[in-house]
């Protein structure tokens, strides 16, 4: 079985959990003997990133002239073969951070290479002016996102015709255009896999070019695959999709082979640590978790909540914080990387995963591998898997802050909940999923 | 003989309202939610049950007989939220073929920790059962059948007792079988029934399924099952919880049919007869020595003390509630003594168990909560308070808790 994979990250450089899926999951499928196309986009610059992160390359070899695809494979990936296509397409920005990283992109380009030759302010600006006609016109990229999307699935769809596949796999939105040009052109059945909707990234205020896409894709596939029974409710009831079309693979974890000194760090200091990490971004309830924090700074003091990420709402939940006058209780690290994250883990009492809506949310998993105590809103994905951790409805602060005091306040239950649930997390494996996507597989390639 | 021996299970907690450690309250229990539940079984199990052993025993005439063990907390939810109940319960004690058995009032396992809370609630019950129904308890069970050596040892020391009840667990039995009167080591006067748990647990669990191979169980089969004990055994003790009838094992299975016809194919047999526990322990010479070092009971697979001391949660909330008994005592104040003895009740320690969470079985069925963490949680938080009202109501001693509480 051979499968073109359509993703957006992989690991090392990731910004969400979609990258981590797709690594977990792309990895036990090669273990599974499966071979995989996996396609990505990739900036065509390294630059120093401002407040939108950017991409940082992988290590490639040097590109074409054209900046196109160059195939590589990674050694632990054994059957996996990967390309990349020069893109400024990046997961979970919205069509204005794209509109604004394409100006940084040209700001920086001029500036680079065309300063030295320009004269005065006035051809500068003119200059500038010029500069997204001259580039689009190249065929390097589009300045706005929408264009971008159909430029990437062009590219695509040049690489597919190279190859030889029996199906089609496309890892959430931006890619649907491109799974949907593949499968037209090749006549291979497309799956699409939902890692999250609009409804989740946006509440109620879904941009309808996304929803659009997201439709189009969901309505060309011969199969849906979601992370949760909630995602695929959300899918039947806002995206008029049959129940037939539409199973459920949960994610799994990758279980780190790192045993965890059991006298762990925290014996130096009688302060407890209340983790929250993610994206810092209103589908992940960052300000529940600081009115929680509140609440329970109201009855204990010695406790410090972390908020570890980074994302649009940063910068108003610090605010936040110092307007609750729990500034100094509340700390942000920005966003963490590999063995920080492992780190952060280490130090935590208690992981808080207070999300509005989260289609799965591998996180907690993570916490869990890490002997972690776990308290999740029950209006997530997983919630519908673990059973050995705390669960509340996101608004609810007050049980929420009763939660979390409970843990701190009586160490038999966290003892109990941080014997079992890392019991518990072992069961969700990705060889699970990869298995339940290869039957996918098998059934749509079988009934063409 | 044999005599069949039936003795039922009463018992309702007062379970506990949603309770975090900001509520200041000290009403901790959700009369609401009580008082629904006990209308719903009384609906479901305890009236009509009630009405159909009533009328079989006059038809019967004396013949038939069985027993009961209410626990005090039932009895006053009863009388508070359907009273309609202790009316039945009150014509069943008027028939005369009916025996009160004795327990510890709160259905707690004071057994465990405080021998002098647990004296204090059996005697507390007895008087109870006394002033309710005019009986005078002979014969004692503890709470799910807990039971040990020194169980035993402590209640002949009471002095009011003639037998004790408990689980007929295979590991005490040896080649044994549980159709026999025993007593235990070291006491001269009490004997010992033990549960037939295969022909009990055919009637309380296996009745209504249809992948049993003996169903559908009818009065003649069972009776038949009875017949073959004759000659090999004395007593088929036939010990279930009541709500059995109607809750566990719904109407449409037939269980109250099976009831009411089972006293007449018992009978047929000339040889047979009903026998209430005190009538066995007058009857029947015990036949050996049950010798019984680690406490056993009623519950589960393991039949042992699992089911509310299986994890680090449950011995901690068990510990905290009995550190707190010296404090409790020396309030001197009713309604506090009585909001800590409500809070023994096993119940709450059974609502912590996490041994077959994830499979959602019998224990996760019949739990007020989502988890077993969100019972710790309540409880603790609800102790929490109760040991600050203590604190609070006793002059000169430092307290413990922050002034933030």
């Amino acid at each position: 079985m051979k499968v073109f994979m359509l993703g957006w990250e992989f690991p090392p450089y990731i910004s969400g959990g979609l990258g981590t899926a797709c690594h977990g999951l792309t990895k036990a499928m090669s273990d599974l003997g499966v071979e995989i196309i996996f396609v990505l986009p990739k900036p065509f610059q390294q630059t120093a990133s401002t407040h939108v992160r950017m991409l940082t390359p992988l290590q490639v070899k040097p590109w074409n002239a054209a900046g196109e695809t160059v195939g590589f494979t990674q050694k632990e990936l054994k059957h996996v073969t990967f390309y990349a296509i020069a893109s400024a397409l990046q997961p979970y920005a919205t069509p204005q951070q794209y509109g604004q990283q394409i100006e940084q992109l040209i700001r920086q380009k001029a500036t680079q290479e065309q300063l030295k030759a320009l004269g005065g302010m006035e051809e500068l600006r003119h200059w500038l002016h010029q500069i997204p006609a001259a580039l689009a016109q190249s065929g390097q990229y589009s300045s706005d996102m929408h264009t971008e999307i159909h430029r990437y699935a062009a590219a695509a769809v040049r690489l597919a015709l190279q190859e030889q596949f029996d199906v089609i796999h496309a890892h959430d939105w931006m890619t649907y255009p491109a799974g949907i040009a593949v499968a037209a052109m090749t006549g291979k059945p497309l799956i699409i896999h939902v890692h999250s909707t609009e409804y989740d990234r946006s509440g109620e205020n879904i941009n309808p070019m996304i929803y659009d896409i997201e439709r189009q894709g969901m309505h060309a596939a011969a199969k849906i695959i979601a992370v949760s029974h909630m995602t695929r409710n959300i899918i039947l009831t806002r995206y008029g999709v049959t129940g037939d079309k539409v199973e459920v693979v949960y994610n799994g974890v990758e279980r780190n082979g790192d045993a965890i000194p059991y006298n762990k760090i925290g014996i130096h200091s009688d302060e407890k640590i209340v983790l929250f990490l993610g994206r810092i971004t209103m589908q992940k309830g960052p300000e529940y978790f600081l009115m929680a924090a509140r609440k329970v700074l109201e009855v204990m003091d010695n406790v410090k909540f972390v908020m570890a990420g980074s994302g649009d709402m940063m910068h108003r939940m610090i605010e936040m914080a110092s307007q609750m006058g729990i500034g100094n209780k509340v700390l942000f690290t920005g966003f963490l990387h590999g063995k920080d994250v492992q780190r952060v883990f280490q130090m935590a009492d208690l992981y808080v995963m207070p999300s509005v809506s989260e289609p799965f949310g591998i996180a907690p998993l993570e916490a869990l591998n890490f002997d972690v105590p776990v308290l999740i809103s029950k209006q997530s994905g997983v919630a519908e898997v673990l059973h050995h951790v705390l669960k509340v409805d996101f608004w609810d602060i007050q049980e929420m802050a009763n939660k979390i005091i409970a843990v701190l306040k009586y160490p038999p239950l966290q003892l109990t909940l941080r014997e079992h649930g890392n019991f518990e997390v072992r069961k969700l494996r990705w060889s699970d999923a990869a298995r339940k996507c290869l039957k996918v597989y098998q059934e749509t390639t079988q009934a063409v | 003989m044999p005599s069949v021996c039936f003795y039922f299970q009463v018992h309702q907690p007062y379970r506990l309202r949603h309770y975090t450690i900001f509520d200041k309250t000290p009403n901790y229990f959700d009369d609401f939610h009580n008082a629904s539940i006990c209308r719903k079984v009384a609906n479901k199990c305890y009236l009509p049950t009630n009405r159909l052993l009533l009328d079989v025993i006059r038809r019967y005439e004396g013949r038939f007989k069985i027993a009961f063990s209410l626990t005090g907390v039932a009895l006053e939810q009863f009388q508070q939220f359907c009273p309609e109940v202790m009316s039945t319960f009150d014509a069943l004690a008027q028939t005369g073929c009916v025996e009160f058995l004795a327990e510890t009032y709160y259905h707690s396992l004071s057994f465990l920790y405080s021998r002098q809370e647990f004296i204090e609630q059996v005697n507390l019950h007895v008087q109870a059962i006394q002033k309710l129904f005019g009986q005078t308890p002979r014969v004692f069970r503890n709470t799910e059948l807990i039971y040990n050596n020194q169980l035993a040892e402590i209640i002949e020391s009471m002095d009011k007792f003639d037998a004790v009840i408990t689980e007929g667990a295979d590991h005490i039995l040896g080649h044994r079988n549980s159709n026999f009167v025993y007593r235990p080591p070291n006491c001269k006067h009490l004997k010992l029934l033990l549960k037939n748990y295969s022909l009990s647990d055919d009637i309380a669990f296996r009745f209504g399924n249809r992948q049993w191979n003996e169903y559908p169980l009818m009065a003649d089969k069972f009776a038949s099952w009875v017949n073959r004990i004759n000659g090999n055994g004395q007593v088929v003790n036939l010990f279930m919880d009541y709500e059995t009838f109607g809750e566990y094992q719904w109407q449409d299975t037939g269980i109250f049919d099976f009831m009411a016809h089972l006293p007449r194919e018992v009978l047929k047999n000339p040889d047979n007869d009903f026998k209430t526990p005190s009538e066995v322990a007058e009857a029947y010479e015990a036949t050996d020595v049950v010798d019984v070092p680690h406490i056993i009971s009623w519950a589960d697979m393991e039949r042992d003390l699992s089911a509310w001391l299986g994890n680090a949660m449950q011995s901690n909330a068990l510990h905290e509630v009995y550190r707190l008994e010296k404090l409790v005592r020396q309030t001197r104040d009713e309604r506090l003594l009585e909001d800590w003895r409500k809070l023994q009740t096993s119940d709450h320690f059974y609502y912590m168990c996490t041994k077959y969470f994830a499979d959602g079985s019998v224990h996760h069925y019949f739990n007020p909560y989502d988890s077993p963490y969100d019972s710790y949680i309540n409880f603790m938080n609800v102790l929490n308070n109760l040991k600050s009202r203590c604190e609070r109501v006793l002059p000169g001693v430092p307290s413990a808790t922050s002034s933030k509480t």
